[in-house]
């Protein structure tokens, strides 16, 4: 520590300060943020190229990279740049979106769960087996078949692309979220009865405050580790519901389904499915690094 | 004591805790109950160290997180100045046996000096921090410590800081639970030291869990002695120690091991093990153990009352002395 460091510091600025000295951590963040700036270009790039990343020109596919194409074209002669960069948008978000409402969600219930005890436990974990116990697939095309004007949402929402996006996210959360809520709930029943989590309530604490302040920081390693090895899956899994026809459907391009397309034709022009696997690649790598700055900042031993 | 019309600082009225044992899963629904503290009564003046003292599993501990507000009693009252002890929360603060399991690892020692305060909203930011410095100088830490972990300091350091925290609200009762048992003996004498003169500035009580009867002898001005959740003796420290009433008193002091004396095999040493708090022995609780029972203690539980010529030292005993 410092010399300056006698004047008391809040707790969230220590953990800052340690995050802020993890090299790894802050080089991931940077990465990340980098890749937040490439995604987001995709407008202006496309509008100063003057290229509509829709248009398919069959004349030119699997062209080379160009001065007008920089990465090339993909196999219906799309700009693959532009491509990369408008899926990342999908993916990112949807793998951001869902990580954190899936995670939120699970984190709740296991927090309730585990700290309430009792029959407030009892209820959630059996709602929590009988999720786990649904099979995924059957549940998806039902999730994908709901018909959302009958939800009250209007018409141009139901079929516009932000529609398949939240459904996306929302499928995914539903899924998702067990397995966070077993390991928090695991976490909570082994750090309620601790003293120092009885001393907060002697003094008066309330049910909320504890789980701030003392359960929270105290699970916030599997919490972690779970969430960003979600990241990577939820960008992956999204490729699967885009492949079965729900969610995100081509044209609207995302990581995942690129990689699926590019599947077939890898032996032919393997690029297409380099660029997005390396994109996918980059991004998990470097959630994981900062999760494990993050894990540290909150872990004073680590 | 009784010529002093004044309300005690801390009452406890007849007061008992029972755990139900669900055993046997979800159908089979037979109760036992575990009478871990039954019908305890005592008072703690103000200014006054009171001992709990007692084998494992004789409810001191219970006692002591009851009067912590950690535990709600079954029965009984307790009062603190007069009043329900619900409005009290910072009038009575405790300090644990574990310094490791006390304190949130993941919180600065800034932060968990201060919590009792922030939970309270006692003061604005700047003087919360003001005051959690001048603790951490009092219970004598370094001062950088504010901004480090619990991790990184050793046992007795620890302790100083759950001292410090349970100083923040300015409580004028301590409960201290076994507060030396964890730590080595050379840092002991130095934490009991630290308990002694911040009770001589402060002019707060302690009540005083322990199993360590040399440290009881130093520190308390009386002590009770429990025995199966019941209380066997209460007493001044001095007469209790110079003459113990009770016969499991006496046993107990017989048992403190002392350099140069050698270990007696008389018959005041204790035979056997408590028996469980599940099936407490009918009569008097101690009868299976005690050298000097007859047939009455074997159905008549004896009530807490003065020994022969000494007023203020009660004991639960058919033949006390």
């Amino acid at each position: 520590m410092s010399v300056a460091a006698d004047a008391p510091v809040s707790v969230w600025r220590l953990r800052w300060r340690r995050l802020r000295r993890d090299r790894t951590a802050m080089a991931s963040a940077a990465v990340l943020l980098l890749l937040v700036a490439f995604v987001l270009s995709a407008g202006p790039l496309a509008a100063l190229l003057g290229i509509d990343p829709d248009a398919t020109d069959l004349l030119s596919r699997y062209d080379p990279p160009t001065a007008r194409h920089w990465l090339g074209t993909d196999d219906a002669g799309r700009d693959e740049l532009l491509r990369l960069m408008y899926g990342g948008q999908t993916s990112l978000l949807v793998g951001l979106v869902a990580t954190i409402v899936g995670g939120a969600l699970g984190v709740l219930i296991g927090l309730i769960a585990g700290y309430f005890g009792g029959l407030a436990d009892a209820a959630l974990m059996r709602i929590t087996d009988g999720f786990i116990a649904l099979p995924l697939l059957p549940l998806l095309i039902v999730l994908a078949a709901v018909d959302l004007t009958k939800l009250g949402f209007s018409a141009e929402f139901a079929h516009s692309g932000a529609a398949g996006f939240w459904r996306v996210v929302v499928i995914i959360s539903i899924v998702d979220w067990t397995g966070v809520a077993r390991l928090v709930r695991a976490a909570t029943l082994e750090l309620r009865d601790r003293d120092f989590v009885l001393s907060a309530r002697a003094s008066g604490g309330s049910a909320a405050y504890v789980l701030a302040r003392h359960i929270l920081p105290n699970a916030a390693t599997p919490i972690i580790i779970a969430g960003t090895l979600t990241v990577g899956r939820v960008i992956l899994f999204e490729s699967v519901l885009s492949f079965l026809g729900f969610g995100i459907v081509p044209p609207t391009p995302s990581w995942g389904n690129m990689l699926n397309n590019a599947q077939e034709m890898v032996t032919t022009a393997p690029a297409l499915a380099i660029y997005p696997g390396l994109l996918i690649f980059i991004t998990v790598i470097a959630v994981n690094f900062l999760g494990d700055g993050l894990r540290n900042a909150f872990d004073p031993r680590g | 004591m009784s010529e002093l019309a004044a309300t005690p600082l801390l009452e406890v009225d007849r007061l008992s805790v029972h755990f139900p044992q669900h055993g046997g899963g979800w159908f089979r629904r037979h109760r036992q109950v575990l009478r871990a503290v039954e019908n305890v009564s005592l008072t703690v003046e103000s200014g006054e160290t009171v001992a709990l003292v007692g084998e494992s599993g004789s409810g001191k501990t219970t006692l002591g997180s009851v009067v912590a507000g950690l535990r709600t009693p079954t029965a009984g009252r307790l009062r603190f100045r007069g009043q329900p002890l619900e409005g009290a929360r910072r009038g009575i603060q405790i300090v644990f046996q574990d310094p490791y399991s006390a304190l949130d690892p993941r919180m600065p020692v800034s932060s968990l000096i201060a919590e009792p305060l922030l939970i309270q909203r006692v003061g604005t930011a700047a003087e919360r921090r003001a005051r959690t410095a001048a603790l951490v100088e009092q219970v004598g830490l370094p001062a950088d410590a504010l901004n480090r972990y619990p991790h990184e300091f050793s046992g007795g350091q620890r302790q100083r800081i759950a001292i410090a925290r349970a100083l923040a609200p300015d409580p004028a009762l301590i409960v201290a639970d076994e507060p030396l048992s964890a730590l080595d003996v050379s840092v002991q004498s130095q934490i009991l030291n630290l308990l002694k003169s911040i009770q001589e500035t402060r002019k707060l009580s302690y009540l005083f869990i322990s199993h360590d009867l040399g440290v009881v002898n130093h520190l308390a001005d009386r002590v009770a002695v429990l025995y199966l959740g019941r209380l066997a003796e209460l007493a001044p420290a001095a007469e209790l120690f110079a003459r113990p009433s009770h016969p499991y008193t006496q046993a107990l002091l017989t048992a403190i091991p002392r350099i140069g004396r050698r270990r007696t095999r008389g018959s005041r040493t204790l035979r056997s093990e408590m028996p469980s708090p599940l099936a407490p022995p009918p009569g008097c609780v101690f009868h299976p153990r005690c050298p000097k029972a007859q047939a009455i203690c074997r159905t008549e539980p004896p009530a807490l009352a003065p020994a022969p010529g000494r007023p203020r030292q009660l004991a639960a005993c058919h033949f006390k002395d």
